[in-house]
């Protein structure tokens, strides 16, 4: 299984990658060669197998619904590239 | 004083044969006069380091130090410390400084820990050899024509270098074990949920662990003791009884501390199975091995019959988990937006594409990919599946032994840029490794000697690392093994030369 370059494309907007011709030229091989690497997976006969998500069967913990943080927005938008009144600034999407 | 292992340090600190705030300049100015020749530090701060010191004196003086109060130590620049500029090795974070503290940095900080800095690493841990750093390579210490390994490069040359006595790391695929074989440290990967990984910049969540680098196993140790324990923030963190993981150090147990130990030799690691590994590491492993059978330790031979199937299933696997991880740098909230840009998604391309280098790129697309319509049982579900198989092997082979050993690194360090052209090639430097990280078993790498490397003038002496592989919550067991044999070697206190 190897990707063309249209493929790469769309997995690169897909990632919300900006790809330009020859930066995706350049992708192509090494992502070829790295489809390859793991190609070896295919021949091997897993049926029956259940998949192994985790490396401890765990349960996911539940807690009590309550307030455990408190509010630090102006810190968290100091360091944010465009906020106003509170809010995060990004390009209008909704005309 | 720079030589000295945690323990004496410790002990210097607490008698106040020398202060916190004294040690502390020591190693800064170390890291002033040495850091410019290997790039081990991304971020130094006097000034916060100096005023930790401080605390620490005023704390030892009240006769309220905690073993690691007052000791100086060096942080990945994957862990969040609050108020410290915070990259991960990536432009994308080059401007974050983080508003909070990880788990492991704040136990540190409870401990009386210094904060010395933070150290270079390849971007978001990818890599193993510390050149897809944003913030350019690091030189490994015993020859700067050569890698440190990765992804924590910066804490292994900043600690073989004495530029620090010890340094956190962390280990997705073998990030603390091969820059420790490279740089001649003893690095010590958890079992997976034993250290918390709340704030620590998340790269392949059912893989990463962080854990200690130091000169030796009882330093790691002592890291360990404050590192590890539940974490309520962190939804894989594991509930269980606090550990005193030097606890067997101590003991004396004759000149055969190690009478009834079974060593597990997969043949996977040796013979057929290290075909591409070099043939002097693989005698320098072989060296140890003897060692340990004067030790009082037994060989075994068993198998790991899916372990070459490591690779693949891991280079599916963390992909999948970093494209999803990486999914939450969008130039909105934090982190580096481009400059220019039209619409939301012209914003979220464009920032993602300058900010994330071309590993990391690689990875995210290769991970999109696995996931995605149509190839997601192909690939995703196959590589869990042989996770399975792999982990299957492990637990077969622990009812044989106590103890796997074999190498951590199929080579000893390698040139700047002799692999970096080739990600297949980077990526087989963790053959070894890989597979504990799919298993969630704790794993070290011990120093074990010195490979002859090159011919003539320009040739050169590089460490190599043995791998002791546990069984689950093995830790102390581990140290204890690993402590044994460098009771009865002195590899691990042999010092790169170059940085009086």
């Amino acid at each position: 299984m190897s990707l063309t370059l249209e493929q790469v494309q769309r997995i690169a907007h897909l990632a919300r990658i900006e790809t330009g011709a020859a930066e995706a030229q350049s992708a192509l091989g090494h992502l070829n060669g790295i489809l390859a690497l793991i190609e070896e997976m295919q021949a091997v006969d897993t049926q029956g197998v259940a998949p192994m998500a985790h490396a401890q069967d765990l349960a996911q913990r539940l807690r009590e619904d309550r307030v455990t943080e408190t509010d630090r927005r102006a810190a968290f938008q100091s360091i944010a590239p465009e906020t106003e009144a509170g809010l995060y600034l990004v390009p209008r999407v909704i005309e | 004083m720079i030589a000295r292992n945690l323990k004496t340090l410790s002990q210097a600190l607490a008698a106040r044969e020398i202060s916190s705030a004294e040690l502390t300049r020591l190693y800064l100015d170390r890291i002033a006069r040495h850091n410019p020749r290997i790039n081990a530090y991304i971020t130094v701060d006097p000034e916060k380091s100096l005023a930790q010191a401080e605390a620490a004196d005023q704390r030892l003086a009240a006769g309220a130090g905690a073993p690691l109060t007052g000791i100086p130590l060096a942080q990945k620049d994957i862990f969040c410390a609050r108020g410290w500029l915070t990259t991960c090795g990536s432009k994308m974070l080059g401007n974050f400084v983080s508003p909070y503290d990880a788990t492991v940095i704040a136990r540190f900080n409870a401990a009386g820990a210094v904060n010395l800095g933070k150290t270079n690493m390849d971007e978001f841990a990818m890599g193993s050899s510390n050149e897809t750093s944003f913030f350019g390579p690091v030189n490994n210490p015993w020859d700067t024509g050569r890698v440190p390994g990765g992804s924590s490069g910066g804490s292994a040359a900043a600690v073989a270098a004495l530029l620090a006595p010890a340094a956190t790391g962390t280990d997705t695929g073998g990030s603390i074990r091969q820059p420790a074989a490279l740089c001649n440290l003893t690095g010590l990967k958890p079992t997976y949920g034993v250290v918390s990984r709340y704030g620590m910049i998340a790269f392949a969540s059912s893989l990463d662990q962080a854990g200690p680098m130091g000169r030796c196993a009882e330093d790691c140790g002592m890291l360990l003791n404050a590192m590890a324990g539940f974490d309520e923030r962190d939804s894989t963190s594991l509930d269980r009884p606090a550990e005193d993981y030097c606890r067997d150090l101590a003991a004396n147990a004759g000149d055969k501390p190690l009478a009834g130990l079974k060593i597990g030799l997969p043949k996977e690691f040796f013979g057929d199975g290290c075909e591409g590994c070099d043939p002097e590491v693989m005698r320098l492993v072989e060296a140890a091995i003897d060692e340990y059978r004067r030790l009082g330790a037994e060989t075994v031979d068993i198998s790991l019959p899916n372990m070459r199937l490591s690779v693949p299933a891991y280079y599916v696997i963390a992909p999948a988990e970093a494209s999803s991880n990486l999914s939450r740098f969008d130039g909105v909230r934090y982190g580096y937006r481009a400059a220019e840009y039209g619409d939301l998604n012209d914003m979220y391309g464009k920032s993602r594409a300058q900010g994330f280098g071309a590993e990391v790129k690689r990875r995210i697309l290769i991970g999109t990919y696995v996931l995605s319509h149509g190839y997601y049982d192909a690939y995703y579900l196959q590589a869990q599946r042989i996770r399975r198989l792999i982990a299957n092997d492990f637990v077969a082979a622990f009812k044989q032994c106590d103890v796997i050993l074999g190498p951590t690194s199929p080579s000893t360090a390698f040139k700047l840029g002799e692999k970096a052209a080739d990600p297949v090639q980077m990526y087989l430097s963790d053959i070894y490794t890989i597979a504990v990280n799919l298993a969630g078993l704790p794993a070290m790498s011990v120093p074990c000697g010195f490979a002859h490397v090159g011919q003539g003038g320009g040739s050169v002496w590089l460490p190599a690392g043995l791998q002791l592989i546990g069984n689950y919550f093995a830790e102390a067991k581990l140290l204890d093994i690993a402590h044994r044999y460098q009771q009865a070697t002195d590899w691990h206190s042999r010092r790169a030369a170059g940085f009086d």
